[in-house]
């Protein structure tokens, strides 16, 4: 008792000591986030003034700002162009798009409803081989993967990338798990009885209550497959079938391209995950946080 | 009557235990079946193909070991591990130390929190085809503000990305801009260090900067150790922004002059320019294994720097 009120007035004091370089030190942190969020953000800045500068503009030293006219037109020089058909990237993407998710969420809810819900013989090993492949470097599965689609005759089909999502993604399958875990049983138990079979279930009861992390998982898919480049790069070899990512790199690896198309064409790539990032920032980092709790 | 001896006759067969794990082997198969075929399978297959010669034009020809021996003895594979090495030791403490930082700083503020962490976090959401091609421009020795910025403090700055001994360096500064992930993991597990342990220790007289090295270090050792083994996988494995930096205004894979033909970009030059399918699987299984060795290293170190609350 006696040691508390003795040194009961020592903190206090320090504390008004410290106010000023608490405001030196608010100060400092503020002065930094600020300045190193420009930073940040500069990169994207230039993006697209370069981007809707005329090409006369973009090589000038000292460097011009602001275009002056804004020409519009390199976007639509972007998407007209005939050897490179832009449009046609973002309709390859989306098909890609389309069909990845609706296979990835569609396996990857019954599976993760069984690793959640079901009891058998072999399935926390089943579910062990499935957190170990997490842990692959994709580097291995390149080339014999290569081989396999190539052997199926798929090389510059999109079968390579759909058909695979068709039968689960490990990482997906264990976020859905931990979600359907925490879905109080009851609900299931009641409506069994009532007569509904698993798979009613599963889409009428589980699914309903699982929308935040469907929707990570689809918001996250898409960003991914958008952003894709390695796997098109190597399976689709046709200029008509390439998705936005490959374009962009092909348009890039052209002896001529002009920077101001290149940064129109890089800005059509970033823009809708952008645009996705700031409609649905919380699944964004709702994913990645989890993603560090699996650690 | 009927109908009780109809269920006697089918208890032994399906029991509602049977039941359950019959529809979870159902639930389960289509990855089960994925696995196998797109993983497994694989996988056993390109152990195989290591150790065979084969162009995919022609059948595949066993040759042994040969692959393996060649990989020690081929100068390339030394360099391009090599480039991968250095990289990896470079970008991935600066991208902890970047990541950590911004963490830390979006941790101590309290006005305008989403904004900054949006605007840091964003570049790591965007395709890396994109940031390689940007960064491109961004390096520009001529008319890019990079050395625009250098030269206001007096700066001569390199040519980048077509100076072979300073193309990598220009990867490595543009992988810090990517930190956007790490740094969400960090703030994640700075928000789980509870207050308490602050106060008392300011109690104490301990100043901000022992106050960090303290508590905040070790209770984020884990985090750290999760960041660290994570950036290094990937690191290793770098790809895209390497290959699309190198083969812009038709380039050859890994200019100029072989500096950023980091080990997959060799790897992929074999199976897809050479068509070295045996040779390309040996060279993943070597990767593989040095991943696996410096993960299993990291891990030796973590029981004297990483402490479990």
């Amino acid at each position: 008792m006696a040691i508390q009120t003795t040194s009961r007035p020592a903190p206090v004091a320090r504390r008004r000591e410290y106010n000023l370089g608490n405001i030196l030190h608010k100060g400092v942190v503020y002065a930094l986030l600020i300045g190193l969020s420009l930073l940040f953000l500069f990169p994207f800045f230039w993006m697209i003034l370069s981007a809707l500068k005329p090409e006369h503009q973009i090589y000038r030293w000292p460097p011009q700002w602001f275009p002056d006219p804004i020409q519009w037109s390199n976007f639509a020089d972007v998407f007209g162009n005939p050897y490179l058909p832009f449009q046609v990237f973002i309709k390859n993407t989306l098909i890609l798009e389309v069909g990845m998710i609706t296979g990835r969420l569609l396996s990857c809810t019954l599976v993760a409803y069984g690793f959640a819900r079901l009891e058998a013989p072999g399935r926390d090993l089943i579910f062990g081989i499935l957190l170990a492949t997490l842990m692959l470097p994709g580097a291995v599965l390149l080339i014999p993967r290569f081989i396999l689609f190539s052997q199926m005759g798929w090389i510059n089909t999109f079968n390579p990338l759909i058909i695979p999502a068709w039968f689960g993604e490990a990482y997906a399958i264990f976020l859905m798990r931990q979600f359907f875990r925490t879905i109080p049983k009851e609900l299931e138990e009641s409506a069994i009885v009532d007569g509904a079979n698993r798979l009613q279930v599963i889409f009428q009861i589980i699914v309903p209550l699982s929308i935040p992390v469907v929707t990570v998982i689809g918001i996250l898919s898409f960003k991914d497959i958008w952003n894709d480049f390695m796997g098109p790069l190597l399976y689709l070899n046709e200029v008509s079938k390439y998705t936005v990512a490959v374009g962009l790199a092909y348009l890039n690896g052209q002896f001529d391209t002009q920077m101001n198309l290149l940064m129109a064409a890089s800005v059509t790539l970033m823009m809708p995950t952008l645009i996705l990032f700031f409609i649905a920032q919380r699944a964004f980092v709702e994913g990645i946080t989890m993603t560090g709790l699996k650690g | 009557m009927a109908v009780s001896s109809r269920i006697q006759l089918r208890k032994p067969f399906l029991t509602t235990k049977r039941r359950e794990a019959l529809i979870f082997y159902l639930l389960v198969a289509p990855w089960v079946i994925g696995f196998l075929v797109f993983t497994l399978g694989p996988i056993l297959f390109s152990l195989y193909v290591s150790f065979t010669q084969w162009s995919m034009l022609s059948q595949p020809v066993w040759v042994g070991l040969e692959n393996y021996r060649n990989i020690f003895q081929d100068p390339d594979i030394g360099h391009s591990l090599g480039i991968t090495a250095k990289y990896s030791l470079a970008s991935v403490p600066l991208r902890l130390v970047v990541a950590l930082f911004l963490a830390i700083l979006l941790n101590e503020a309290t006005i305008a929190v989403g904004l900054f962490r949006t605007a840091f976090y964003l570049p790591g959401v965007v395709a890396s085809v994109s940031v390689a091609v940007l960064w491109q421009w961004i390096f520009n020795p001529r008319f890019g503000p990079f050395n625009a910025a250098l030269r206001l403090f007096g700066i001569q700055g390199p040519s980048w990305f077509s100076d072979p001994n300073w193309a990598i360096w220009g990867l490595v500064i543009m992988s810090a801009w990517g930190v956007g992930g790490e740094m969400l993991i960090f703030l994640a597990g700075l928000k789980g260090i509870p207050q308490t342990l602050y106060e008392a220790a300011e109690i104490d007289g301990a100043g901000r900067l022992q106050r960090f090295l303290r508590i905040t270090l070790p209770i984020l050792s884990p985090t750290i150790f999760f960041n660290l083994v994570m950036s290094v996988i990937g690191s290793f494995q770098t790809f895209d922004s390497a290959f699309v930096i190198s083969t812009a205004r038709a380039g050859a894979i890994g200019s100029p002059l072989k500096s950023t033909l980091f080990y997959m970009l060799y790897l992929y030059q074999n199976a897809f320019s050479f068509l070295k399918m045996g040779y390309a699987a040996a060279m993943a299984w070597v990767l593989f294994i040095v991943i696996v060795s410096i993960t299993y290293l990291i891990n030796r170190t973590s029981s004297r720097w990483v402490f479990y609350g």
